[in-house]
C-alpha cells in the first residue's frame, strides 16, 4: 500500500491510500479521516470516507492548502497506529433477486448492455464462472458485507463482500451508463455491490431489489426519524433473499411506518478477520440471528 | 407576501448558498451555480446574502408579486419588464402587489438571480433551501417552481430602489471563454500527449450541461498510460477504485468528453479525475450556454490563490459600495 497526496483544485486535498481496493486500505482511510476529524484542523470544512481513499475539503482563504496538505500528511503515521478495530452494527437487507421492475428497466436499456441477449444476472454468473445464476445469487448473499463509502447521490451505500479475494465478485459497469434505474435497486459493479437510494441515472448491473426505504428526505420512515440517511461506513450488511409476496408484505410495512430491520449490535476486527474469515462472519451471524 | 409564479420558464428552482456538510453521504452542497450573482442581488434589494432567490435558466419565468417589496436581478443579461415599463438588471427597484415581472430573449449568460426583499421563505432542508431534485430537497418538496406555485417571501422593507452594481464589478462569460484547471487528483493517468492536447484543444460545452455537471465536446480523445487494472476499479483505463469527487473535478469518461462537476455534483464515483477548475472559475461555468468555445488553460496552486483573492476582492467592492 502505497498513500498518495494530490490536490482537487485549490479547496480539497486527496489521499489515495491504495490504487486498489482491500478492507486494509478502507480501515486505513477511515482511521485516517476520523484523526483529521480529531485533529480539528483550522479551515476544514468537510471530510468524506471513501473505498480506499479520503477527501478534505478547506477554505483556502483560512489557510494556505500547502499547510493543510503537511498537516494531513503529518496524520499519517498516526492512523497507521490505530487499531483496525471498530464497534459498528450488522443489518439483515431483504432482496428481492430477478424482481420485474428492473428485469423491466434492464430489457429497456439492452443495447446499453455488454450482453444484449441475456440479462444482468445471467451475464455477472457466467463471468464469474457458476453454473447457474441461481448458484450466483446464493453466492451474492451467503457471506455479509461491508458499507466501505456512502455517496454518489442521496446516502447510497457501497459494500465490499467479507470473503476471500479469490471468491469476490467482480462485474464491469454497463458500457453506457442507463437514464434510469429502479429506486432500491441493488446492484453490481467493479467489485461492489450497491443500493441505489433513488431513482435515476446508473452504471452498476442490476440483480434485484429491496423493500427498504433507505433514504427518505421527510424522515417519516419509522427508523429514519433520527436521520434521512440509513447506513454510514463501517456497518456491516447481510442480503436476505425474499420472494413476491414477503416483498409485498415488508413493503407494506415499512409504508405504514411498522417495519423494524433486523439489527444488531457487533465489534469487527480486521485483523481477527483476516486470520479467520469463516470463523468471524459465522459470529456476525450468530449476533444477528439473536437480535 | 407572496410571489405567484404564471410562467415557470423551462427550470426556475430557488438557490441559497447550498447545504455544506453532507457531502461525506451523498449530499452535494448545491446553491447558487454563479454565487457572486446571487450575492449581488441579495446585496442590492438589502437581504443577507444567502438569502433564498430565484435562479432560471436559460429562460425568465413570468412572476406576479403579492406585497409591494423591492427586487433585484442579476446574472444572465435578459431584458425585462415591470407590467410593460422595461426595467434595468444589476438595479433595485420597487414592486408594487398585483404588478407583473416579465424577460425577453436572452443575449449573454445562462442563468439570472431573481432577490426579492425578505428572500424566499420556503422550508429549508437540512440548513438550506437550495433544490436539489435527486434528493427532494429543498425547493418545493425537492422540486423546481411550476406555474400556479404560490412562493412564500419574508417580511423586510428592503434597500432603497436604484441601487445598482457597477458594470465592471459584473462578470459576462465571453466566447471563446476560458477555465483554469489545477492538475491534480488521477492526472498522472494520462499519457504526456494527452497532457498536452487537453490544453491545446478548443472545447464546446456541450447540450449535457446543468446543475450536477457540464460536458464538453470536440477535443482528442486522452490516452491513458497502461496499467494493469488494479483490484475493484474496472477494466476500462478511466475507470478507478470509486472514491470521492471534488467540486470542479473533470472526469473524462472513456477519455473522450470531459465532465466538470459542479453545485450537485455526484460525491462519488468510478471515473478518473484530471485536476480541477479553480474554485474562481466555477461561478463563470454557471453562465455558460450550449455551444460557446472554451479552452481550458493550466494554472499551478500560486495562481488559483491569486485568482480567489481577486474574487473576494470584486465581492468586497460591491459591499462597500452598496454599503
Amino acid at each position: 500500500m502505497k498513500t498518495r497526496y494530490t490536490f482537487g483544485g485549490d479547496e480539497h486535498v486527496f489521499v489515495e491510500m491504495d490504487e486498489e481496493m482491500s478492507l486494509a486500505a478502507f480501515f486505513k482511510s477511515l482511521s485516517m479521516s476520523n484523526a483529521v476529524r480529531d485533529a480539528d484542523i483550522p479551515g476544514v470544512t468537510e471530510i468524506c470516507p471513501a473505498n480506499a481513499s479520503f477527501q478534505v475539503r478547506f477554505d483556502p482563504d483560512k489557510i494556505h492548502p500547502d499547510e493543510m496538505m503537511s498537516r494531513i500528511k503529518e496524520l499519517e503515521s498516526k492512523a497507521e497506529k490505530s487499531e483496525n478495530r471498530i464497534d459498528t452494527r450488522i443489518v439483515e437487507v431483504p432482496v428481492y433477486y430477478q424482481d420485474p421492475w428492473t428485469h423491466e428497466t434492464l430489457m429497456r436499456f439492452r443495447e446499453r448492455h455488454q450482453d444484449p441477449e441475456g440479462t444482468d444476472l445471467t451475464y455477472a454468473a457466467r463471468i464469474n464462472g457458476f453454473d447457474t445464476v441461481e448458484d450466483f445469487i446464493e453466492a451474492h448473499h451467503s457471506a455479509p458485507w461491508f458499507v466501505s463509502m456512502v455517496g454518489f447521490v442521496s446516502g447510497l451505500p457501497f459494500l465490499y463482500q467479507l470473503v476471500e479475494r479469490e471468491k469476490q465478485i467482480e462485474v464491469p459497469k454497463y458500457v453506457r451508463p442507463r437514464t434510469d434505474t429502479p429506486k432500491q435497486t441493488v446492484g453490481y459493479g467493479g467489485c461492489f455491490s450497491c443500493v441505489y437510494s433513488v431513482r435515476g441515472a446508473g452504471g452498476y448491473q442490476m440483480f434485484g431489489i429491496t423493500p427498504m426505504t433507505i433514504f427518505d428526505p421527510r424522515q417519516e420512515t419509522s427508523y429514519l426519524k433520527d436521520f434521512m440517511v440509513f447506513f454510514k461506513p463501517g456497518d456491516i450488511v447481510k442480503w436476505k433473499p425474499i420472494d413476491r409476496e414477503e416483498y409485498d408484505r415488508i413493503l407494506k410495512a415499512v409504508e405504514d411506518n411498522t417495519y423494524t430491520p433486523r439489527i444488531a449490535n457487533v465489534t469487527f476486527d480486521l485483523d481477527a478477520y483476516e486470520a479467520d474469515i469463516a470463523g468471524t462472519n459465522a459470529k456476525l451471524m450468530e449476533a444477528l440471528n439473536d437480535a | 407576501m407572496t410571489l405567484e409564479i404564471i410562467k415557470p420558464g423551462i427550470s426556475t428552482t430557488i438557490q441559497d448558498l447550498g447545504r455544506p456538510g453532507y457531502f461525506h453521504l451523498g449530499i452535494p452542497e448545491g446553491g447558487a451555480m454563479d454565487r457572486l450573482a446571487l450575492r449581488s442581488a441579495n446585496l442590492l434589494v438589502g437581504n443577507p446574502e444567502d438569502a433564498a432567490c430565484l435562479e432560471a435558466v436559460f429562460m425568465g419565468p413570468e412572476i406576479k408579486f403579492g406585497a409591494d417589496g423591492v427586487v433585484a436581478v442579476t446574472g444572465a443579461e435578459m431584458p425585462m419588464t415591470l407590467d410593460g415599463e422595461p426595467r434595468e438588471a444589476w438595479t433595485s427597484f420597487e414592486v408594487k402587489a398585483g404588478q407583473t415581472l416579465k424577460f425577453g430573449f436572452l443575449t449573454t449568460g445562462a442563468r439570472l438571480y431573481i432577490a426579492i426583499s425578505g428572500g424566499i421563505d420556503t422550508p429549508a432542508d437540512l440548513g438550506s433551501r437550495s433544490t436539489y431534485p435527486i434528493g427532494a430537497l429543498g425547493g418545493i418538496e425537492g422540486r423546481a417552481v411550476q406555474e400556479g406555485d404560490s412562493l412564500p417571501v419574508g417580511s423586510a422593507s428592503g434597500a432603497a430602489a436604484g441601487r445598482s452594481i457597477p458594470e465592471e464589478l459584473r462578470r459576462h462569460p465571453s466566447d471563446p471563454e476560458e477555465l483554469r484547471v489545477l492538475p491534480g487528483l488521477y492526472w498522472d493517468r494520462l499519457t504526456d500527449a494527452a497532457k498536452a492536447s487537453f490544453f491545446e484543444d478548443e472545447w464546446m460545452v456541450a447540450s449535457e450541461a446543468d446543475r450536477m455537471g457540464y460536458r464538453f465536446k470536440g477535443g482528442r480523445a486522452l490516452d491513458f498510460v497502461e496499467r494493469e487494472a488494479p483490484f475493484g476499479a474496472g477494466a476500462d483505463p478511466s475507470n478507478i477504485v470509486d472514491g470521492c469527487y471534488s467540486y470542479g473535478s473533470i472526469q473524462v469518461p472513456g477519455g473522450t468528453e470531459p465532465i466538470v462537476l459542479h453545485r450537485d455534483a455526484v460525491s462519488g464515483g468510478g471515473y478518473f479525475t484530471l485536476g480541477a477548475i479553480i474554485s474562481a472559475d466555477m461561478d463563470l461555468i454557471g453562465q455558460l450556454q450550449p455551444n460557446t468555445t472554451v479552452r481550458f488553460k493550466r494554472v499551478d496552486m500560486d495562481e488559483a490563490l491569486a485568482a480567489r483573492k481577486e474574487q473576494s476582492a470584486v465581492l468586497e467592492k460591491i459591499r462597500s459600495h452598496l454599503g
